[in-house]
């Protein structure tokens, strides 16, 4: 990604605009999300509740999908790092 | 698109865990605010993001901005309308128009190195075409943030019962301190966590809605049984779209009005979107940004029409809208939130209004941060003060971003009053666009087209299509006269269509007798005065293939080749 920026002009010392990780916050937010409604969903299921979903216990399900969304979002974010444009040998955040 | 404000029948059933959720939300996006407030140090950091950003950042902040009110709550509405045929609004109306930004348009804006799409227009055409362009574009998204604000407010009045003027306030007040904050990496950032929690609120939605009706097969049966007939299940030839009885017509009119003037004119010129591309850290990320951001748009409409369609036939009031029943929906725009009510437990709930708000803020943000570029780097800077120090900008940045705001809760106000207006408004606005893409295409390839022709092709180009708007039956709504019988999206075809001819041949024609500009002074704007290594990183050829923007442009066309084929 950096492959113009490492080329240019010195300008393009460590900026840190794009440093922080947006990942680990989509993680975080979406993992919270998660977590509270899987425990919406074992403890606060009424029947109406799975009336209205046509039998599916929404809180539940949707709460585990976003537990896996967000532990493939802090794994990424771990397994390629941001790297500050202007270092030398960084590989490309977005693959 | 307008929601009646009034409605006091639609409520939803919230409790404090919905609330929880949907602060925390609100937490998130100011911290991201003022984190992205550390980084910024010159006025490009607050308005390009220092050019530093990951593309599949940029690609899906590029649809995040664009996935605003208007397009969750009306193409939701449309497909509880008009069902399948609302999905030639993402495949042909939208993902060629970005591909072609990605692969032919984009190596010109990020290669010339302008900070926004008027800048583009000033050094290929001089400053009269600019002015044209500038003041249209700022003006423009002052409205369209009004309305996001508006549409934003009114689902907090729903919500929480609060008065209309005290959510406007609020919401327009959570806006202003993170783009004031840090600028356009807090909008971009903002967008594609957006971006997620939209998906994490329509996509079980959706599930929910389907097994409701049956699964895939009990919604067809339904529809097709539904007022509107199976018509609404394939999405050719679309005659409820385009408003043309002729079927041949109508195919013609989707392929070239929408799938060419329309969405060309939108996608390629609109600085909203190209802004987020500018905001990459290379040539090949900027324009992978809109071809990535291609990918997810093929399937947004799965969560956004599909859930409209199933309201149309699982929720009373909508069905007894589409049938004209008792106890009606006041219109179609409601339909998601009436799904919402009838589908999802508390929890789910609070994630659901979330992802809304997400959405209606992040559209104004974009409007926003878009506007307080052009302003600062196209006006002020421009017209009014040259010679300043960067911090100066940034601050009149900041300032823009403070009085834009304030504007949008006026211009919220007058949407609430005067609904019907701002929709004309609207479309008036949409015809700027058609000409503008005629003048850019044409600029970047005939190097002999002229500054004077610039601006005469772009006014000729508009007010062609303002006329046409004038004579059609309802594009200004009384205001047109019914001249030609033509209505609805249909008159929106042809108006453009004719722009984009007038201008094309006005150019043509005044470009012959006027002086062209020197050739020197063109370099980076015309393709055939451009040397070819402007337009590539160096690295390109060691990039794998999935990072280079042909070959990943021309996945995606296939894609959407399928995806229309398949709803045939």
């Amino acid at each position: 990604m950096s492959e113009r920026s490492t080329k240019q002009s010195p300008a393009k010392s460590p900026r840190k605009a794009g440093a922080f990780d947006i990942r680990t916050f989509i993680a975080l937010l979406i993992g919270i999300y998660g977590v509270v409604l899987v425990v919406m969903g074992v403890v606060a299921t009424s029947d109406t509740d799975l009336e209205k979903s046509g039998g599916w216990n929404v809180n539940l399900w949707a709460g585990i999908g976003m537990v896996v969304v967000a532990g493939l979002f802090q794994a990424w974010a771990m397994w390629r790092p941001v790297v500050i444009p202007g270092d030398p040998d960084d590989r490309d955040p977005d693959g | 698109m307008i929601f009646a404000a009034t409605d006091t029948q639609l409520r939803l059933d919230a409790n404090w865990v919905d609330y929880l959720l949907v602060a925390l939300y609100f937490a998130f996006v100011i911290g991201i605010g003022i984190l992205a407030r550390r980084s910024v140090s010159s006025s490009l950091d607050f308005f390009l993001s220092g050019r530093s950003l990951p593309a599949w950042v940029t690609g899906l902040a590029f649809i995040s901005a664009n996935l605003g009110a208007v397009e969750i709550v009306g193409m939701s509405a449309n497909g509880a309308e008009i069902g399948i045929p609302t999905m030639h609004y993402f495949w042909v109306g939208a993902v060629p128009a970005m591909l072609f930004l990605g692969v032919v348009m984009m190596p010109f804006y990020y290669g010339s190195k302008v900070r926004s799409v008027p800048e583009f227009m000033r050094r290929r055409f001089g400053t009269g075409a600019h002015l044209v362009n500038a003041l249209s574009f700022a003006i423009a998204q002052l409205l369209i943030a009004g309305i996001n604000l508006y549409l934003l407010a009114s689902i907090v009045e729903v919500l929480l019962g609060w008065p209309l003027w005290v959510s406007l306030i609020v919401a327009a007040s959570v806006v202003l301190s993170y783009t004031a904050l840090g600028g356009l990496s807090a909008a971009i950032y903002n967008e594609v966590l957006q971006f997620f929690i939209i998906v994490a609120a329509l996509l079980p939605l959706t599930l929910v809605g389907l097994n409701k009706v049956g699964g895939w097969d009990g919604l067809k049966e339904k529809v097709a049984g539904s007022p509107g007939g199976a018509e609404q299940l394939t999405s050719w030839p679309g005659t409820a779209l385009s408003g043309f009885d002729s079927p041949i017509f109508s195919v013609i009119g989707i392929v070239f009005g929408l799938g060419f003037v329309l969405s060309f004119g939108y996608w390629t010129t609109n600085f909203v979107e190209v802004q987020r591309a500018m905001a990459s850290s290379s040539m090949s990320a900027a324009q992978r940004s809109p071809i990535i951001g291609a990918f997810p748009k093929m399937f947004i409409p799965f969560i956004v029409v599909i859930p409209g369609m199933i309201a149309a036939v699982a929720v009373n009031e909508v069905a007894a809208l589409k049938s004209g029943g008792e106890g009606a929906a006041t219109d179609y725009n409601q339909s998601l939130l009436y799904l919402i009510r009838d589908l999802l437990p508390n929890g789910m709930l609070g994630v659901a209004i979330a992802g809304l708000l997400a959405s209606f803020m992040a559209g104004m943000a974009a409007n926003i941060s878009a506007f307080n570029t052009v302003f600062s780097y196209d006006l002020w800077q421009q017209y009014f003060r040259k010679d300043r120090p960067d911090d100066y900008y940034t601050g009149v940045g900041r300032k823009a971003t403070v009085a834009a705001t304030v504007i949008a809760i006026g211009t919220a106000f007058l949407a609430s009053s005067y609904t019907n207006i701002m929709d004309y408004l609207q479309v008036l606005f949409g015809f700027f666009n058609a000409p503008l893409f005629a003048t850019f295409i044409l600029g970047m390839f005939w190097k002999r087209m002229t500054a004077t022709a610039g601006w005469v092709g772009l006014v000729s180009g508009t007010l062609a299509a303002i006329v046409v708007g004038w004579l059609s039956e309802d594009a200004f709504g009384s205001f047109s006269i019914g001249v030609i019988p033509l209505s609805g999206q249909g008159a929106a075809f042809v108006a453009a269509g004719a722009a984009f001819v007038l201008d094309i041949l006005v150019s043509v024609v005044v470009s012959l007798a006027t002086q062209p500009k020197e050739e020197s002074t063109l370099r980076g704007l015309v393709y055939s005065l451009t040397p070819k290594k402007d337009f590539h990183d160096q690295s390109e050829g060691r990039l794998a293939w999935w990072q280079q923007p042909t070959k990943l442009a021309g996945v995606a066309l296939v894609m959407v080749i399928v995806l229309n084929v398949v709803f045939a």
